[in-house]
């Protein structure tokens, strides 16, 4: 195609010694739309926080029109001519389209007052020159998504962005939405603008992008210009890699196992529906789909936290009903959510604190907590998973994501579960502490506690799972048994490229 | 390795552990003495001390509630209008409608007890914020208070209603400060010892961990105000008694007075983090400032002032610390 307006060469970055890059290359050619593809923790995000001036990389280059550049920040970025379009959008609800626009660079008449007449003007025009249709005097509350989303380009393009970059722009579109932002990019190259496109859905890739780069693990692993590969091959590419050895699992035979949990049509309607499964003592049943599927929510809704609004779940036979996790907690199950920030631990609180607050009912005296009792299991969960804190005093927070993960985990073995839920159980942790959560996960499968682990990274599903189940858009699409496990299988359930 | 030893039985002996956690405003509470004691020698005399104490136990009944209410991440500006609201009509009862004194008492806590149940119900059933509905609270409380008296104070000269605020134990300790040592040591217990109170902290510093924990929140809620309440009406009687009589107007203040013991003693208004021993000594730091003001002769204008930056140097005091505590989580980080 045309000339190449940005080159990063050997781009590092790492964070307290453990690299989130480990020199990546990538360029982009005037008017071409490059995808960047890569598994959740690939690096993807940190190479475009390091080209939007966010993160300054540890070494490489970074050039522009040819020319090297530094960004030391985001106005630096903006001033190279970058635009990012985030996943998050930042506009300010309360302003019309067109005062978002001109925020912080408003027009004003002679008076100091702003123009508004000459603002809308100027919005309008500049909505009109990507061939969005947006009024410019519309209150972005009452925009879409989609359509604020379109504003935010139409303002990356106003500063004159000749790179943009769109983060999963897709994630939170409908079809009709999704056709329409095409169209604007469609516009945008016309216009000789490069686009860096991240998205994890193929079927957009092979319509809008011009050529992929895919990373895995900080490393860049290869560039291929879209009409020359596949869906299978883009796959391989970014799953691949040769980790048996890590995953330490002794299979057994589920035959004969009797069924600890099973989720008859359960739906909510918001979020998934018609979900049935059920899963074994000691078996690893897997939940793979792409982040949003609602895999999280069929969870959550099993264990309580949110209700459904129509199907069955039976425990060890017996048909429950929890209203709150407190019930589910009680009758034996226990889930390890998502976002350990957010709703494992009470990060401000001690490691104490937080391996034993789900369990308290075990440990109390008439209305006192034993301490003996508890210490009791502080300690042996601290010992069975090497736990790396200086004292079970020290604030929860002040830990690495491994051993905070591993307080989390603590936390819900100490409610003795019959069925253990683990929703992304390794996300965010090195590579020692996800070996160790491993292998705990096979001892509890071994001990017969029936396991749901939901995770994104195929590796860890495949390599531990006896079944898997695949979520797309809040359904369950396929059913996967141990031999028919591969990744492409997986991604083609969860991706939509089979029907 | 001995000397770590030497820590550990240091920081296992609890009473040091009290000190030791509330380093700061224990400075501020021997510096304070120590001037005090230097401009006037009234000051450290058991009289004084046992007048201190006393002075201090209506605004640490109230401020043990509210500590437990802003440890879950609330607040409650209704406590003082329940202690008006408790006490006026407690004395009333008796003077007015001839009830029998327990009955009285009785329905003066149930009283205040009712009010922070409905606030608590409010917060946790609707989520509205707690300070607007306990400030609805407020007004409502004091409300009633007023038209139930018409805005006069009702006098009582009942022997045993005026010892309740008036005695002595063993002709030394007075009564007030009886009910607030068992108080506290009810608290701490509740507070440090219990799933009630462990679950309080769960709530106040991670609200959706404690709920996929399987903490019943809106129990807790409910609860921690009707503690609260019941704790202001509490302090309501005890207030009456020692006035002989019950005065619709007495409430005012002393929730920012709460409030202040409550942040003095290291209790963080995001929720999560407080402890009783904190508050107690917020409490104390409050009370010797009036004290040793009047001993030295300050006027009672001048005393709010004076009030008022030590409250907000305390403060700064205590953020600063928070800051410097990220930094060095930061360094280590890095």
């Amino acid at each position: 195609m045309g000339q190449t307006v940005l080159e990063m060469i050997g781009i590092k970055k790492s964070f307290s010694g453990i690299y989130a890059l480990s020199g990546i290359d990538f360029s982009l050619e005037q008017g071409e739309v490059h995808a960047l593809l890569g598994e959740n923790g690939a690096g993807k995000s940190t190479l475009i926080k390091v080209l939007g001036g966010i993160y300054q990389p540890d070494e490489g280059t970074i050039k522009i029109q040819g020319k090297e550049v530094k960004i030391n920040g985001v106005p630096a970025a903006r001033e190279n001519g970058i635009g990012i379009i985030h996943q998050e959008i930042v506009l300010v609800p309360y302003l019309t389209v067109a005062q978002n626009l001109f925020l912080g660079r408003e027009i004003k008449t002679k008076l100091g007052t702003i123009n508004m007449a000459e603002t809308n003007r100027k919005a309008k025009e500049m909505i009109a020159s990507l061939g969005v249709k947006i009024r410019e005097d519309a209150m972005v509350e009452d925009l879409t998504i989609a359509q604020q989303q379109m504003v935010e380009i139409v303002k990356a393009v106003s500063f004159n962005a000749n790179i943009i970059v769109m983060d999963e722009p897709t994630s939170s579109l409908s079809n009709e939405e999704v056709e329409q932002l095409f169209e604007i990019i469609e516009n945008l190259k016309k216009k000789k603008v490069s686009i860096i496109y991240i998205s994890h859905r193929m079927e957009e890739l092979f319509r809008i992008s011009d050529r992929v780069t895919v990373i895995r693990d900080g490393h860049y692993v290869g560039t291929k210009k879209t009409s020359e590969t596949n869906p299978n091959e883009l796959v391989a590419m970014m799953v691949g890699r040769d980790l048996e050895s890590f995953y330490a699992r002794d299979y057994c035979d589920m035959e004969k196992a009797e069924v600890a949990l099973s989720v008859k049509n359960l739906s909510n309607d918001k979020n998934f529906q018609d979900i049935s499964f059920e899963v074994h003592r000691g078996e690893i049943l897997g939940f793979a789909g792409l982040v949003g599927a609602g895999r999280s929510e069929i969870m959550e809704t099993i264990f309580g936290a949110h209700p459904a609004t129509s199907g069955q779940v039976f425990l060890n036979g017996k048909e429950v009903h929890f209203k709150n996790p407190m019930q589910a907690i009680k009758a034996g199950i226990a889930l390890v959510p998502e976002d350990r920030k957010k709703q494992g631990l009470v990060l401000g609180n001690s490691v104490a604190f937080n391996m034993t607050l789900a369990s308290l009912h075990f440990y109390m005296n008439g209305i006192a907590i034993s301490e003996k009792k508890r210490e009791a299991v502080i300690d042996e969960y601290t010992k069975k998973l090497r736990l790396k804190a200086a004292s079970p005093e020290i604030e929860a927070g002040s830990l690495s994501g491994g051993n905070q993960q591993k307080v989390v985990l603590g936390k819900w073995l100490a409610t003795k579960p019959d069925v253990l839920i683990l929703d992304e159980p390794t996300r965010g942790v090195d590579v020692n502490a996800k070996y160790e959560i491993y292998t705990t996960i096979n001892e509890l499968a071994k001990q017969g506690i029936a396991i749901i682990m939901v995770s994104s990274e195929l590796p860890e599903i495949i390599n531990m799972c006896d079944n898997v189940c695949v979520v797309r858009a809040g359904r369950l699409v396929g059913k996967l048994t141990k031999d028919e496990l591969t990744q492409e299988e997986i991604m083609k359930y969860a991706a939509g490229g089979v029907e | 390795m001995s000397e770590s030893k030497k820590k550990n039985v240091l920081l296992n002996n609890p009473v040091v552990n009290v000190f030791r956690s509330n380093i700061g405003i224990v400075m501020v509470l021997i510096i304070m003495c120590v001037i005090i004691s230097f401009a006037t020698d009234k000051f450290l005399t058991p009289t004084n001390i046992i007048s201190v104490l006393r002075q201090i136990s209506i605004n640490t009944y109230i401020a043990l509630g509210m500590t437990l209410v802003i440890i879950l991440g609330h607040i409650d500006l209704s406590v003082g209008a329940i202690v008006a609201m408790s006490g006026t009509l407690t004395v009333g009862f008796i003077v007015n409608q001839g009830l029998p004194i327990w009955l009285a008492i009785v329905l003066g806590i149930v009283l205040g007890a009712v009010t922070g149940l409905l606030s608590g119900f409010i917060v946790s059933q609707f989520k509205v914020p707690a300070f607007i509905i306990t400030m609805a609270m407020m007004n409502v409380a004091n409300g009633i208070a007023y038209v139930y008296s018409g805005g006069q104070s009702t006098r009582i000269t009942d022997a045993f209603f005026i010892n309740i605020g008036t005695g002595y134990l063993f002709k030394v300790i007075p009564l007030p400060v009886v009910y607030m040592i068992v108080l506290i040591a009810i608290f701490a217990f509740l507070l440090n010892k219990t799933k009630f109170g462990t679950y309080i902290y769960a709530i106040g510093g991670n609200r959706e961990a404690a709920r996929l924990s399987g903490v019943p929140i809106k129990k807790v809620e409910i609860v921690v105000f009707t503690l609260s309440g019941l704790l202001s009406a509490f302090a309501g009687l005890v207030l009456c008694s020692r006035m002989y009589s019950g005065q619709p107007s007495v409430g005012s203040g002393y929730e920012l007075d709460a409030i202040a013991a409550c942040v003095l003693g290291g209790t963080s208004m995001a929720g999560g983090k407080g402890r009783i021993s904190g508050t107690v000594f917020g409490a104390i730091v409050i009370g010797i400032i009036s004290n040793g003001l009047n001993l030295i002769g300050v006027s009672s204008y001048w005393q709010l002032i004076i009030k008022g930056l030590i409250i907000a140097c305390a403060v700064l005091l205590d953020v600063q610390k928070g800051k410097l505590g990220k930094l060095k989580k930061k360094k280590v980080e890095k």
